[in-house]
């Protein structure tokens, strides 16, 4: 038996994203014989292509596993009541740092070692690049979203500079190969894999997703940046620092945006490369609030996002790619309208079964 | 409650019964073409009116005359590429083609991991050695190259020859080794004709972006044309469009690049240093139906056809006859060897 409390639970968690999934598959459709193809045979050539193999799951995993950094990133901030808009260009300055950290330490640094200086030089990188939007607000009362945008130019242009005037291979736009610290690709392990970019990163996200869900909801800190969020003054009154917990805040979603950027360069590709990533930085706004702010749901939500942006690139030759993309704006909208319209339903059968 | 249900269950049905629907016309996705193709264009390279197109365009004309079944795709991001192409030979094609220079790592790679798919890269950058020799592709894939230089030659001498100034502009796009063979053709071109010309070289930036940012095109054109310059020859791809736009603003003139791209400025365009992108792209296509595919280096200029000018009824009023007489006589020197054209500045 189950209590009529985990009941409104599960039914609140699940039937939004339940009606939003039917309205986006239903506009799916229309958009889809629009084009003039038929609806059945994109949808299984999009399943096919990436659940349905070995090759296209990894694929997605891999995507994944950038969209769970970026995701958690924009949740952690969210979380504090700030929007963080920079994840583009903190998950650009984290792929850097760990390309370059692979590429100062010397050939031949044993695994154990290299990696986690990689994957510190990510962090820190991208919570550096977090940190300054965090400080200006608590500071100066800078507005994040501005200060956030800003940044992302400020940022992308310079690593493009550093890249394209003294880092790149010649005729390329990527810096040379990293001598150390790179991870397995788990084609490695299971072979079916082959081909497919999926890595170890995928397991630091997971665990970065544990970690944050701990820390938001079993430490004191994650209690405090939960009160700021709802209602800053109130915390304030409560004896919270709250321009002390904007700046953590920031700094630690920095941090896990740039944590992000390990998936290209040290699983994939071995080089930071401009564009690496383009855009997850700003899907990882969608998938925060698909994955309404819970670290389990931005997981989920990642995976959604990348079975369609993989899926994408399956069907890419019926239906146009801007199709795809319209697809994806569909799934954000019908989220950001069900689950408040669904949730009214939800408590107008109650209220109403009580009376 | 009950609402939520019956709304749930309305999708529910709506988008069980639109997935049967089946349209007059969709594409059924079958092997029974005579050569499957598949082509990867570059990010946001579709609708660029220059290089991406011109692949697009060939890749349409082996549709309709060697019945190729041509399947397309354009990367999100930058690691879509591989993706791309991969996607692409795990299909089976028959040929996967590489639209720009960025993808030049990943064919190489894929090529080795597939031996029985054909590979061909548009502007592949063959690599070279520590002894100096050109590393050779693998065997299944076709590096397609143009001599770029030997057509901006001709652009730039009919620029001083028919502009009517003594100093010409040049707008490049993405400040890459690529783009430069663009600007040495054209300086070489320019001083062949007129030893004490000047050319004024721009580039629009370091970065992919580069080449798609028309603002850009137009602020640098502007300030070359308000310089004294009649005449600039862009090697931009779609920040061109503001080099056009300038032109049109100046009551100047622009020379295209890739394509016939008259079209986009009409009384402006003084011509085009067209790049055989669609003939190469067809050409490669066609030896795959064939069964005559090769890989290896392929280089394309004015004896092979790859690059040239245009001269046609549009803008003959731009250019005098005398002038195109001399063009064609040093076209005929390029092809005889009698003038060797730099490739790099």
């Amino acid at each position: 038996m189950t209590t009529p409390a985990t009941r409104r639970r599960v039914e609140e968690a699940l039937l939004p994203p339940l009606v939003a999934l039917l309205v986006a598959l239903v506009v799916g459709d229309i958009l889809i014989i629009l084009v003039g193809q038929s609806p059945s045979a994109v949808f299984s050539l999009m399943l096919s292509g990436t659940w349905g193999n070995w090759y296209g799951f990894g694929q997605v995993l891999y995507k994944a596993t950038t969209l769970i950094c970026t995701g958690l990133a924009v949740s952690f901030a969210l979380r504090a009541g700030l929007f963080n808009i920079g994840a583009e260009g903190q998950l650009a300055a984290g792929g850097f740092a760990a390309a370059v950290m692979g590429l100062v330490l010397p050939a031949g640094t044993p695994g154990l070692l290299a990696v986690p200086i990689c994957i510190l030089g990510a962090l820190a990188a991208g919570g550096v690049v977090g940190a300054i939007p965090g400080v200006m607000k608590a500071r100066f009362g800078a507005h994040e979203v501005i200060v956030t945008i800003m940044l992302n130019f400020i940022v992308l242009a310079l690593l493009n500079w550093i890249v394209a005037s003294h880092l790149h291979v010649p005729e390329t736009l990527h810096t040379p190969d990293m001598r150390a610290g790179t991870v397995a690709r788990l084609m490695d392990w299971v072979p079916a894999f082959h081909g497919s970019a999926v890595n170890a990163s995928l397991f630091i996200a997971l665990a970065a997703a544990g970690v944050v869900g701990w820390m938001l909801f079993r430490t004191r800190a994650g209690y405090e940046l939960r009160a700021v969020g709802l209602q800053p003054d109130a915390a304030e009154y409560g004896g919270v620092t709250v321009g002390t917990v904007w700046m953590k805040a920031f700094l630690i979603s920095g941090a896990l945006a740039g944590l992000g950027g390990i998936n290209y360069v040290l699983g994939y590709k071995y080089y930071y490369e401009e564009g690496f990533a383009a855009g997850s930085g700003f899907l990882g706004i969608a998938v925060a609030l698909v994955g309404r702010n819970h670290p389990l749901g931005v997981v989920i939500a990642a995976f959604l996002f990348a079975t369609l942006s993989q899926g994408g690139l399956a069907i890419h030759a019926l239906v146009p790619k801007q199709m795809v993309e319209v697809l994806q704006g569909v799934v954000i909208l019908a989220v950001a309208a069900a689950v408040p319209e669904v949730r009214r339903l939800v408590m107008g059968a109650r209220s109403g079964a009580a009376t | 409650m009950r609402r939520l249900t019956i709304l749930i269950a309305v999708l529910l049905a709506a988008h069980i019964a639109l997935l049967f629907v089946e349209p007059r016309g969709a594409v059924a996705v079958t092997d029974a073409a005579a050569v499957d193709v598949g082509i990867v264009f570059d990010v946001g390279g579709r609708g660029d009116k220059s290089f991406n197109d011109g692949a697009y365009k060939g890749a349409d004309s082996a549709k309709a005359l060697l019945g190729a079944d041509i399947r397309f795709i354009e990367p999100g991001e930058g690691s879509d590429r591989e993706a791309g192409l991969r996607l692409l030979a795990a299909q089976g094609m028959d040929l996967v083609i590489g639209v720009g220079f960025i993808f030049t790592d990943d064919l190489t790679d894929l090529a080795v991991e597939y031996p029985g798919v054909k590979f061909a890269g548009v502007d592949y950058a063959v690599t070279v050695d520590a002894q100096g020799n050109v590393v050779q592709p693998p065997s299944n894939l076709a590096a397609l190259k143009f001599r770029e230089e030997e057509g901006s030659f001709l652009v730039g001498a009919i620029a001083v020859l028919a502009g009517g100034s003594k100093r010409v502009g040049f707008v490049g796009g993405m400040d890459i080794p690529l783009i430069h063979k663009f600007e040495a053709g054209f300086r070489a071109g320019v001083r062949h004709v007129c030893p004490d010309c000047t050319v004024i070289a721009q580039y629009a930036g370091v970065t992919p972006e580069a080449f798609r940012n028309p603002g850009k095109g137009k602020e640098l054109a502007l300030s070359q044309y308000q310089s004294g310059v009649n005449v600039i020859f862009h090697a931009s791809g779609s920040t061109g469009l503001g080099v056009f736009e300038a032109a049109r603003q100046t009551r100047k003139y622009a020379i295209g690049v890739d394509a016939d791209q008259y079209s986009e400025a009409p009384g402006h365009i003084m011509t085009s240093m067209v790049k055989g992108v669609d003939a190469v792209t067809f050409d490669a296509i066609r030896r795959v139906r064939e069964g005559t595919f090769q890989g290896g280096v392929y280089s394309y200029g004015l004896k092979e056809g790859g690059v040239g000018y245009i001269y046609d009824d549009n803008n003959r009023g731009l250019i005098p006859p005398d002038v195109i007489a001399r063009v064609e006589q040093l076209e005929a020197d390029i092809i005889a060897g009698r003038i060797r054209v730099p490739s790099t500045r």
